[in-house]
């Protein structure tokens, strides 16, 4: 396993709940009482959701469900540190950072229920529908980046993807062009360790913070389960986007505590005593210890966060379940912008089809 | 009125089409400052600014990716892939994020793409330079695929395309860039609809399908024919995704005989496409199985065999005499 802690990852919170000086503890410096009640309660609701929709999945409501768990500070730091007008293009996996922008939990699970191709309004969050090829969206968030640069606005384009997605050639085109054009474009790595079944060692020989400086692009590692680094460096990163500085590439040092999906079973590649070992850095503990140092775990906050998270997951389920079943004819629907003759044919056709179900007697053509 | 090469039309339309929509913006390899390999962009990066006319590093996945994050945030790129060769690397991008953004966004998101793709043999080129890809995009719903045959249609159809809010592919013939034709510039864009093809020759006994460099050579076939007596319709296609069944269909309710040519190989081609449909819907005006006239399927010779893959005059002829079934190099062969 590839060093997870150590000399170059830039941590503010300890996974005992210290938290810790260090030079990117100014970025975070109006995070203190409430502000980080705010965060552990995103937490603790993310976590939830992420359980609420693995329990969905078990029980057949959800054809499929990739889980976030043990990457909820990567996420929520990462995505409390965004604007309302930065735009995020991210995988599958990347549900801390939709409920941060603002998504409905339905929106959440529309796709993996398999109602609709998607769920959220890209335009009402700003979040990009969720890539499943991988590392395609970090062509799109450079892209994204150079129009937005164009238009001279300062707001940023933010691609998340994981470890395993830095091979593909796509990945490595968008720092490319990243770089060439200078786009204001954060490549915010969330390397948990695992591409499905292969670790990280397979997809690299060195920290995959590394390769960036070689396009030209600064680069840090973060402690992935470190919540205030975590917003810090972005903070970082997307001011200097918005300053004109270009793009900058963080690696997120994470653990994906669960398995790759639903239809995955980890227990036939991992050793579970490197599950334990995360555990011992698990994101949401740290933070509590921290509170709770600092007073601020009192009774009344934790009963209002477990009410809320409830509250969650409780929406959650109620809308997965009540989803109405989509028209038999909706497969047609948006493939053009306008009519497409031969498409429309077709669409003709299998309606006469199903219609001639309907006919009493048979049907007849 | 005025003649221009066909490069100069697409170029001319380029050019009115930035002029009318500033969210337009190309990006291609060498398309800047060079204009093109083909000249097709010259002066345009000059008077438009680099911002618009942007020299992309040589990476295809990333023109067309890049693109798609241009269009999330509402601009109308035209990528241009330098030779149909080179359009595979971009071939994912295309196919699973351009052509299914706006149905897997259940029409939030617009893809308002278009690109341009010199394609086709006949230039003595090297290998990866002569690619007739056309089948694999018009077999991937979500997008639109035009080949225009002349500059006219070069000059209005690559601003429609432009305008057109769904993505297109633009394949543009490359061996007749050269060509010069007669371009109205104040023509009515309204009358060059991306779904319908044009009947370039009428005629009454057999109907010829063309699209690209071959609409020439077909035009050459019908006019050599006619010394014979027999009178070829025929037409240009225009649009191969939509295929514009309702012009196909008057023409062999007429003519009973259908012969469709194109470079592109024959197995899975769109002459497939157009024979398997013109059976379905003209089975009983059909008087002969439809005829196609193609590439083999082999990948694209070397220049000095060029000539023997690529369907010319006499080969389109071989295939008219089969529909009509008159004598043709196969008779008796395989019921001809």
């Amino acid at each position: 396993m590839r060093s997870v802690s150590g000399e170059n990852l830039v941590q503010l919170l300890t996974p005992e709940g210290t938290r810790v000086a260090g030079p990117y503890g100014e970025w975070v410096a109006d995070i203190d009482g409430a502000r980080l009640q705010g965060l552990y309660e995103d937490m603790v609701v993310v976590r939830r959701i992420d359980q609420e929709a693995t329990a969905l999945q078990r029980q057949g409501e959800l054809a499929l469900w990739p889980p976030l768990l043990g990457q909820e500070a990567a996420q929520i730091g990462s995505g409390r540190a965004l604007r309302k007008d930065d735009f995020v293009f991210s995988s599958y996996r990347e549900n801390g950072v939709a409920y941060c922008r603002g998504a409905d939990y339905t929106d959440m699970i529309r796709v993996w229920r398999g109602n609709a191709p998607s769920g959220w309004d890209p335009y009402e969050i700003n979040m990009a529908t969720p890539q499943v090829i991988i590392g395609a969206q970090t062509l799109h968030a450079t892209g994204y980046a150079m129009a937005t640069k164009l238009d001279g606005a300062d707001s940023v384009a933010v691609a998340y993807f994981g470890d395993g997605a830095t091979s593909q050639g796509d990945v490595n085109e968008a720092m490319v062009f990243a770089a060439s054009f200078q786009a204001p474009v954060v490549f915010f790595c969330q390397n948990n360790q695992w591409a499905i079944s292969e670790p990280v060692t397979l997809q690299a020989q060195r920290d995959i913070a590394d390769r960036a400086p070689g396009f030209g692009i600064p680069s840090l590692r973060v402690d992935g389960n470190d919540v205030l680094a975590c917003m810090a460096v972005t903070r970082e990163a997307l001011e200097r986007a918005r300053n004109g500085g270009g793009p900058s590439f963080i690696e997120a040092v994470t653990y994906r505590m669960g398995p790759h999906t639903t239809a995955d079973d980890p227990t036939r590649y991992r050793d579970p005593n490197e599950l334990e070992d995360w555990k011992r850095r698990d994101p949401i503990d740290r933070l509590g210890k921290l509170l709770e140092a600092e007073g601020l775990l009192a009774g009344d906050f934790t009963d209002r966060v477990n009410a809320k998270a409830d509250e969650a997951a409780g929406q959650l389920r109620q809308g997965c379940v009540t989803l109405p079943e989509p028209g038999e004819l909706d497969v047609f629907n948006n493939v053009y912008t306008t009519q497409h003759s031969v498409l429309e044919r077709q669409r003709d056709h299998y309606s006469r089809y199903l219609a001639s179900f309907e006919a009493a007697g048979g049907g007849t053509q | 009125m005025s003649t221009m090469t066909f490069g100069r039309a697409i170029n001319t339309g380029l050019r009115k089409a930035m002029e009318h929509d500033s969210k337009v913006v190309l990006i291609g390899e060498d398309i800047g400052k060079l204009g093109g390999v083909f000249r097709i962009t010259d002066e345009l990066q000059k008077d438009f600014g680099a911002h618009r006319v942007i020299d992309a590093p040589l990476a295809e996945s990333a023109i067309l990716g890049t693109a798609v994050g241009m269009a999330y945030r509402g601009y109308r790129p035209v990528c241009e892939i330098q030779f149909d060769g080179f359009i595979y690397p971009a071939f994912n991008q295309i196919v699973s994020q351009v052509a299914k953004l706006h149905y897997r966004t259940q029409g939030r998101v617009k893809m308002p793409l278009t690109i341009r793709v010199p394609f086709g043999g006949g230039i003595g080129a090297a290998e990866h330079h002569s690619e007739s890809p056309e089948a694999y995009f018009m077999h991937t719903s979500g997008l639109r695929v035009i080949s225009v045959s002349n500059p006219q249609d070069a000059f209005a159809m690559i601003q429609q395309a432009i305008a057109c809010d769904d993505p297109v592919l633009f394949f543009e013939p490359k061996r007749r860039y050269h060509v010069k034709g007669e371009v109205d510039e104040e023509v009515d864009l309204g009358s060059f609809s991306l779904e319908q093809a044009r009947v370039e020759i009428p005629g009454e006994d057999v109907t010829l399908v063309a699209y690209g460099a071959l609409v020439q050579v077909a035009k050459d076939a019908a006019l050599a024919a006619r010394e014979e007596g027999i009178s070829v319709e025929v037409i240009d296609l225009r649009s191969l995704s939509p295929l514009d069944f309702a012009t196909l269909e008057a023409s062999v309710r007429k003519t009973g005989r259908l012969v469709i040519t194109h470079e592109a190989a024959m197995t899975g081609g769109l002459g497939a496409e157009v024979a398997a449909s013109i059976t379905e819907r003209c089975f009983y005006h059909l008087e002969h199985a439809p005829v196609r006239v193609t590439g083999f399927d082999i990948p694209y010779p070397p220049a000095k065999m060029e000539h023997h893959h690529l369907p010319d005059l006499d080969r389109i002829l071989d295939g008219v005499d089969r529909v009509l079934g008159r004598t043709n190099s196969l008779s008796g062969l395989e019921g001809n």
